[in-house]
């Protein structure tokens, strides 16, 4: 329950402050974002494997936003970023799909 | 890496007790505990950037995604634009100085058009004039002054730079002036005047003057015998010629066009 208020609360708080993006920030921020949604559908599998440890999670979700956003940092390095980010993109897409996938047999039996 | 890694998708709530749905449903009943409130904090974290980077993806989103190319090529036409756009400026630039010399030229004509129209306007005595000349008095107590003499002291005071010339605040003197003899005096342009005679002359004073008086001249030519006048030369700051003549159109003189 208050996970589910935590979001509602963190979305309702970036729509009414409507902060601007340091520019720093700009390129890494999409990926952390797309990163850290493939942890919480993980985590929410996991929780319903029965399998769900809050430290895990923690740090899953840390380390997902770091790499990320350290992929991405390189591929710009590289002069490729952003190929790269479109390879993180695609490789996090294919596993939060997977994620539902499960998540949804768990709800729906189906 | 998140949890769920097994990828098999073996179906957990057929060989477990407790399904998924169970634990979802037993979680949203029992709100607090530690591991909800950690959840709670990272997801309103992923809400807070999800809705920031929507925004600023919403409100910049112009440039954001184009390639380099198009980037290249954007740049390109805008550069295009402003090349056609600094093209018109410079022809517009030219149009506007073009204008502004049409302007000028039209002024100066004009205000050389108006100096000439007052020039010939003081000639023909079809306005008032104003300037430093001489007043000359001619007492005619013998009734001896003719229009030799009154003629002779015009042609001097022309000879000398007299601008403009009137005779007895009545008549104005220029190129179709007549004199006659008349009774008692003389007949001018038809006028009757009666000695004394007022001559107004606008020039230079100092040469006005040294004009009508060398010998033999107009002065000597009134007060010597016969005629026995009276010459007096008044030269003044301030002349004024307040008699004016009606502008006529020739009736047979017509200006030569010039090639």
């Amino acid at each position: 329950m208050i996970a589910g208020l935590g979001l509602v609360v963190g979305i309702l708080v970036g729509l009414l402050l409507q902060p601007d993006v340091p520019l720093w920030l700009e390129p890494y921020l999409p990926i952390a974002v797309v990163a850290a949604l493939d942890a919480v559908f993980g985590a929410l599998r996991a929780f319903l494997d029965g399998i769900f440890d809050d430290k895990v999670f923690v740090v899953s979700f840390v380390s997902n936003v770091l790499i990320a956003a350290l992929i991405v940092y390189l591929g710009d390095k590289l002069g490729v970023g952003g190929q790269l980010s479109t390879g993180v993109i695609v490789v996090l897409g294919i596993r939060i799909f997977s994620n539902v996938a499960a998540i949804r047999r768990h709800l729906f039996h189906a | 890496m998140p949890e769920g890694e097994t990828g098999t998708d073996n179906s957990p709530e057929t060989t477990d007790e407790v399904t998924g749905r169970d634990r979802l449903l037993a979680s949203l009943r029992r709100p607090i505990s530690r591991g909800q409130f950690t959840v709670g904090v990272l997801l309103a974290a992923v809400g807070f950037a999800s809705a920031v980077q929507v925004q600023s993806n919403e409100r910049d989103d112009d440039y954001e995604g184009v390639r380099q190319e198009g980037l290249i090529q954007l740049l390109d036409s805008l550069a295009a634009a402003s090349e056609r756009a600094e093209n018109e400026i410079a022809q517009l630039e030219q149009t506007r100085s073009s204008l502004r010399n049409d302007t000028d030229s039209n002024n100066a004509a004009l205000a050389q058009a108006r100096q000439q129209a007052d020039v010939l306007s003081i000639l023909a005595g079809t306005v008032p004039a104003v300037g430093p000349g001489v007043i000359i008095t001619v007492k005619d107590p013998t009734a001896g002054v003719g229009i030799d003499q009154l003629l002779n002291g015009l042609e001097e005071l022309r000879d000398a730079g007299a601008e403009s010339i009137e005779v007895n605040n009545s008549v104005r003197v220029v190129a179709q002036t007549s004199l006659e003899d008349g009774d008692g005096g003389i007949l001018m342009d038809g006028q009757q005047l009666a000695p004394p005679y007022t001559i107004e002359a606008i020039g230079d004073p100092h040469t006005l003057a040294q004009a009508l008086d060398f010998t033999g001249g107009f002065t000597d030519g009134i007060e010597d015998p016969p005629v026995n006048g009276e010459v007096s030369v008044e030269e003044t700051d301030v002349v004024e010629v307040a008699t004016i003549r009606e502008p006529q159109e020739p009736e047979y003189a017509q200006p030569v066009e010039e090639e």
